[in-house]
């Protein structure tokens, strides 16, 4: 809790992503604290390793500053607070009265690698496949959107110059 | 995806005891197998092509690709049952799905050749983006699973975000794309929070162990939380009320075919999605979310069409308001497994929109001709005169939006609305009766427009090539079809609404007996 909220108080963006860090690694903690050692070095790898690296690097690149101060839109402030408020309290609500929970044993639930692998493998072998779909599109739409402007400047001024497509000369309009 | 498939099985075999899935198994993903091998044969030949002549053999390929995805969907018929350890079911239901979103891809496919040549926009990804979101989209329909509707939903949707965004060099489309990804995500975000609410709830997200639970006893408050975050992702992506604001803009700035898939596609597998979610797991106070969704879709969508002069911002508020027409359909099974009315209302309205929007863009996306350029109401003025053929398919795809006989449209409405009426929802019924009457003023004005006004000279009129002729001719035979014939597509869909109501019954009755695929 701490390191969140000295992510969004602190001003200067590295200061920012080290809170983050201790976000990430205090949620590892909570997860070993309930038995699911693998998830818990997962989220130490991948989070608070690998995520947080590009972080800093990236805000090192851009080398940015200290943020300038805004003053919250007031809209912002009126709605937005009661929102969280009632937020917190209908979700602290319902999980109190309303859900049949009961108290689990540490270990009882899936957790160590094995089960973990079973599932990902076994059960959820398609969707695990299927992601991989998802990551090719990911990868292609940021070919395609990050490519630069001029490439497409040059690639369409160059097709231009060269026969143009009949339906095109029928239009009788020049770009 | 196949040749990984493959191979782990036989990795884990030492490990543990693990059948490799069945060959009849694979057969019931086959479409979407299909679609990928050719999405992927698309992105290796494209580097291999001369970049100035790929489009049209890169657009063949993807052609073909669809169309036998679209034969392999009758293979998959043959083997109904579950697949991959209950992650996808194949039953008339999802076949249907399949097939019209197949269907839609082939046809915009069609109807980009054309779009390609004039705009210069890259072809490999673009017919590659095209198959994939239709795998995402295949998924979508047949899948029972949270997790893997999750995921199909996002294949569909991050495919359609970048395909918003493809003409570069506008500003509007770029804009168009950042606003669909940033509100999509959010949308997303919130269906994910309503499945693992879900999960929280009943412990499970399957959807035949969800409905068992919620059947099984008192129904935790939970639940209602979850189907409400559900039906809030879903409701965006199928552009209801009041989840519908950034549909003109996206629209507008799109590529007219990708609108032509945006507003047909994406929206069909989230109808499927959300018959299953809402009728199969028989989802808690789902009534009166559907009944003001449908409500506030209609009203809002016509409102909002009728001051538009941009022909794309127009046709996406008609879209809303089609979007709570369909919701009627939904809002008619208020009870459990009562009759497959409003189901078989709703898919029949799904096929018959689908046909008529493709083919309005088509015809849209030809007009618009290069840039974009010839998209106001004022650039159709005259079009009776100067290119009748064209003229008279648009009028008869904005006829059938209106719901005139002879068309699909006009089948649809009656559908929906008489299976309202049996239903005794007469509020929703007259709101949508008044919302039709709205709604022809605005698809009239196009056609007046196109017979009444005095040409303007500087707007240029083609002769559509023949991809795009006969993607056109594609659309109106199908609207033609639909709404001269309805009988077979309706039967279609009442038996396979059937099925999915039985199946909702039956697992609501007795619990899933094993886990195991069924063979």
């Amino acid at each position: 809790m701490a390191g969140a909220v000295n992510l969004l108080v602190q001003r200067h963006p590295i200061n920012s992503a080290l809170s983050l860090v201790v976000v990430m690694a205090s949620l590892a903690g909570e997860y070993l604290l309930l038995g699911a050692e693998f998830v818990a070095a997962v989220q130490v790898i991948v989070y608070a390793g690998a995520i947080m690296v590009l972080f800093v690097f990236t805000v090192m690149l851009l080398n940015a500053g200290e943020e300038a101060r805004s003053g919250g839109s007031r809209v912002a402030i009126l709605l937005g607070i009661p929102g969280v408020v009632m937020g917190a309290v209908l979700v602290a609500w319902t999980l109190l009265h309303h859900s049949n929970t009961q108290a689990v044993s540490i270990g009882a639930l899936p957790g160590d690698p094995r089960d973990i692998a079973r599932l990902l493998f076994h059960d959820f072998l398609l969707p695990f496949e299927v992601t991989s779909i998802l990551i090719l599109i990911a990868i292609m739409g940021a070919v395609v959107l990050a490519s630069r402007p001029e490439d497409i400047a040059r690639h369409h001024h160059s097709q231009s110059t060269e026969k143009e497509a009949p339906e095109f000369v029928a239009s009788g309009k020049e770009r | 995806m196949s040749l990984l498939a493959h191979s782990l099985p036989a990795l884990f075999a030492q490990a543990q005891a693990f059948t490799p899935p069945s060959g009849s198994e694979y057969m019931r993903i086959l479409p979407e197998l299909v679609l990928s091998v050719f999405g992927m044969i698309v992105m290796f030949v494209d580097p291999l092509l001369d970049e100035n002549r790929s489009q049209k053999s890169l657009g063949t390929i993807a052609l073909i690709g669809a169309l036998a995805a679209l034969a392999s969907t009758f293979f998959t018929a043959q083997y109904p049952g579950s697949a991959f350890w209950n992650m996808v079911r194949v039953d008339g239901f999802s076949v249907f799905f399949h097939f019209l979103v197949i269907a839609i891809a082939a046809v915009v496919i069609l109807s980009s050749y054309e779009y390609m040549a004039v705009q210069r926009i890259r072809a490999g990804e673009y017919y590659g983006l095209i198959l994939f979101g239709t795998v995402g989209m295949c998924l979508m329909s047949s899948a029972v699973e949270l997790v893997l509707i999750f995921i199909a939903l996002e294949i569909s949707s991050i495919s359609t975000y970048v395909l918003a965004g493809f003409r570069r060099h506008e500003a509007s489309s770029s804009e168009s794309s950042l606003k669909y990804f940033l509100l999509g995500s959010f949308a997303t975000a919130f269906f994910l929070y309503g499945v693992a609410l879900m999960f929280g709830a009943t412990g499970s997200t399957n959807i035949d162990a969800i409905s068992h639970a919620l059947h099984s006893g008192n129904v935790p408050v939970l639940a209602y939380v979850a189907v409400a975050l559900m039906f809030v992702g879903l409701g965006f992506k199928v552009a209801s009320a009041p989840f519908h604001v950034w549909t003109p803009d996206v629209y507008e700035g799109a590529p007219a075919p990708i609108v032509g898939l945006m507003s047909t596609g994406p929206k069909a597998a989230a109808f499927a999605v959300l018959l299953r979610v809402m009728f199969e797991i028989n989802a808690p106070g789902r009534f009166w979310l559907i009944w003001v969704s449908a409500a506030l879709s209609m009203t809002l969508g016509n409102l909002g069409a009728l001051v538009q002069d941009n022909v794309k911002r127009l046709l996406a508020y008609s879209s809303i308001a089609h979007a709570g027409y369909l919701l009627i359909g939904f809002a008619v099974l208020r009870d459990f497994g009562t009759s497959t009315l409003g189901v078989s209302a709703a898919m029949f309205y799904t096929a018959a929109y689908a046909a008529t929007n493709v083919g309005a863009f088509a015809v849209v996306s030809h007009f618009a001709n290069a840039g974009e350029k010839y998209v106001t109401l004022e650039d159709y003025a005259g079009l009776g005169r100067r290119s009748p053929m064209l003229a008279a398919t648009l009028a008869f795809f904005l006829m059938s939006l209106i719901g005139i006989p002879i068309t699909g449209g006009f089948f649809a409405k009656f559908y929906v609305l008489s299976a309202a009426l049996k239903a005794d929802l007469v509020g929703l019924t007259i709101i949508g009766v008044l919302n039709s009457a709205v709604g022809a003023y605005y698809y009239l004005r196009i056609i007046v427009m196109m017979y009444m006004r005095e040409p303007r000279g500087e707007v240029p009129v083609t002769s559509a090539p023949p991809a795009t002729a006969l993607a056109i001719a594609v659309c109106v035979l199908a609207t033609l079809y639909l709404g001269v014939f309805p009988g077979r597509v309706l039967d279609l869909a009442t038996q396979s609404a059937s099925q999915l109501l039985r199946s909702a019954t039956t697992i609501g009755a007795t619990l899933p007996s094993s886990t195991g695929p069924a063979q």
